[in-house]
């Protein structure tokens, strides 16, 4: 039983790969609108996901300086590192002494003169910290925390920036969710109208397979298969333009990271992404098909 | 096997196409329907195949009261019944041997049977070795042979035809009037659909005669000869 029903289920796959091989043309074409639908949210979304990776690389934009006030000593300056280093939403910290952060100044100032007119030197100790997490809440958690030990005296964050990316990249992302939705629903939709064609079309069969016994089951099956391959390969071309359009994108992207001393590249899909890309794909046209045989195949009565 | 009892058919736009009919069909039996066209002799094979449904009175098939079968069972219903249709409706994209073998296609038949039963059924119908041809390229006659050889593929008990030598010369007729007597021979129940008087003539067969609709009381071959 069961095998007779896997065999039936085989040679409707078979058959409508089949039919597909016999119109070419209008095939392709249907494909291509499908794989372009997809290609759309899988492309936009490996962009993002990009981006975000890149976005990861900048924890260290995280950092924030604390400078301690100007009467604080060596040993209470080290003291204060210590104790914040030992924190564990602190990943580390470096302290910078009067002496090197002048010596640093007076190198890339240009102001060397003036400073060695200076008596005393006027900078204080300051501590460079690295928060363990980048997240927003954390940094600035943080960065009162150490704002109210005693000694230090002024604590510099400059996470805004960070925080605006981080809420464009997740803005860009929700867009491309709805993006997905919609050009799936639009696969959906084309898949259907190609599907209720092909009912038009062959009309007839569907007629005489009924008067002969064809159950419903029978007859949507060869559709639904059709609708299956149109997916499958609408998917496997979505995949095949965004691997093209991220090799055109490849070498741009190389020279600008290289501008700004990253050697960042753009990562393409995995096997599980592109997997899930042509398995989408198979899924809506299913379902377009599915939409397109509940609807009109039960109109089509022998007469 | 077949069994009307007062059955009334209107159709949507009111025309009253059978009105009161009963009659009843043995196992094995073999009947005509004649009566001019209009009479009503299309829609009565319709009410047995479920094409229709009656407005009122009840068509009984194999022990099954047709309007106590659900759509969904309709199929089932089908796969036991034989059907020849006056316009063939063959499958013109498929070969002669696909169009056999549908039904048995559709009722699951593994592989190797349908091979074996189709080249079966074309061999009765004489056209074994066309299996490979497109049914258009085959003459008229020969098309209605393959659209008997789909009826009777399945081994159905009840074989129906409409009209199923309507465009045929009268010796092809003939012909395929005797294959039809070959199937009553071995228990098929057949009923007949057909205006061609002078051909039913010289079968010796039981006789429903429809006119608008009505079916006359049954006499005597050689009597109903005369209408």
């Amino acid at each position: 039983m069961l095998k007779r029903y896997l065999g039936l289920h085989a040679q409707a796959l078979v058959s409508a790969a089949g039919r597909l091989a016999r119109q070419p043309g209008g095939a392709l074409l249907t494909v291509l609108v499908i794989g372009v639908a997809l290609a759309l949210p899988g492309g936009l979304r490996v962009l993002v996901s990009n981006a975000d990776a890149l976005s990861g690389s900048w924890d260290r934009a995280a950092d924030f300086s604390a400078y301690l006030a100007l009467g604080v000593g060596d040993e209470r300056a080290r003291a204060l590192a210590k104790q914040i280093g030992e924190r564990d939403d602190v990943a580390g910290v470096d302290l910078i002494p009067p002496d090197e952060a002048l010596t640093e100044f007076r190198e890339h100032s240009g102001l060397g003169a003036a400073i060695d007119a200076l008596e005393e030197n006027p900078l204080p100790y300051t501590l460079v910290i690295r928060p363990a997490s980048g997240a927003a809440g954390d940094v600035e958690a943080l960065a009162a925390a150490v704002a109210a030990l005693d000694g230090v005296d002024l604590v510099q964050l400059d996470t805004a920036w960070v925080e605006r990316l981080r809420a464009i990249l997740a803005l860009a992302g929700r867009v491309v969710d709805i993006a997905t939705g919609l050009l799936g629903a639009a696969v959906v939709v084309v898949m259907g109208n190609t599907i209720r064609l092909e009912i038009q079309n062959r009309r007839a069969e569907i007629e005489v397979t009924k008067l002969v016994g064809g159950t419903d089951g029978f007859i949507r099956r060869p559709f639904l298969y059709l609708g299956l391959w149109y997916g499958v390969l609408g998917g496997l071309a979505a995949l095949l333009v965004i691997v093209l359009t991220l090799a055109l994108l490849g070498d741009p992207v190389r020279e600008l990271a290289g501008l700004y001393g990253s050697d960042y590249r753009l990562t393409g899909l995995s096997a599980a992404e592109a997997a899930a890309l042509i398995g989408g794909g198979a899924v809506l046209g299913w379902a377009g098909a599915w939409v397109a045989t509940a609807r009109h195949l039960r109109a089509i009565e022998p007469k | 096997m077949i069994r009307f009892e007062n059955v009334y058919k209107r159709y949507p736009n009111g025309r009253e196409a059978l009105s009161g009919v009963s009659f009843s069909l043995e196992r094995g039996e073999f009947a005509f329907v004649t009566g001019p066209s209009g009479a009503g002799k299309s829609t009565l094979l319709r009410l047995i195949a479920l094409i229709e449904r009656p407005t009122r009175g009840a068509v009984v098939v194999n022990q099954q009261n047709t309007a106590r079968v659900p759509r969904r069972k309709i199929p089932a219903f089908r796969q036991r019944l034989g059907v020849v249709f006056q316009d063939h409706k063959l499958l013109y994209d498929r070969t002669v041997f696909d169009n056999v073998a549908l039904p048995l296609v559709i009722a699951g038949f593994p592989h190797r049977d349908i091979g074996r039963r189709v080249r079966a059924a074309l061999d009765l119908v004489g056209l074994l070795g066309r299996e490979r041809h497109a049914p258009i390229t085959l003459s008229t006659g020969e098309q209605q042979r393959v659209g008997i050889a789909r009826a009777i593929v399945n081994r159905p008990d009840v074989l129906i035809a409409d009209e199923p030598t309507g465009n045929l010369d009268p010796e092809l007729s003939r012909e395929i009037m005797r294959l039809f007597a070959r199937f009553n021979e071995v228990g098929v129940t057949l009923l007949i659909a057909t205006h061609d008087l002078e051909l039913t003539a010289e079968f010796p067969h039981r006789r429903l005669r429809l006119v608008a609709g009505k079916l006359l009381p049954e006499t005597a071959g050689a009597e109903a000869q005369a209408c």
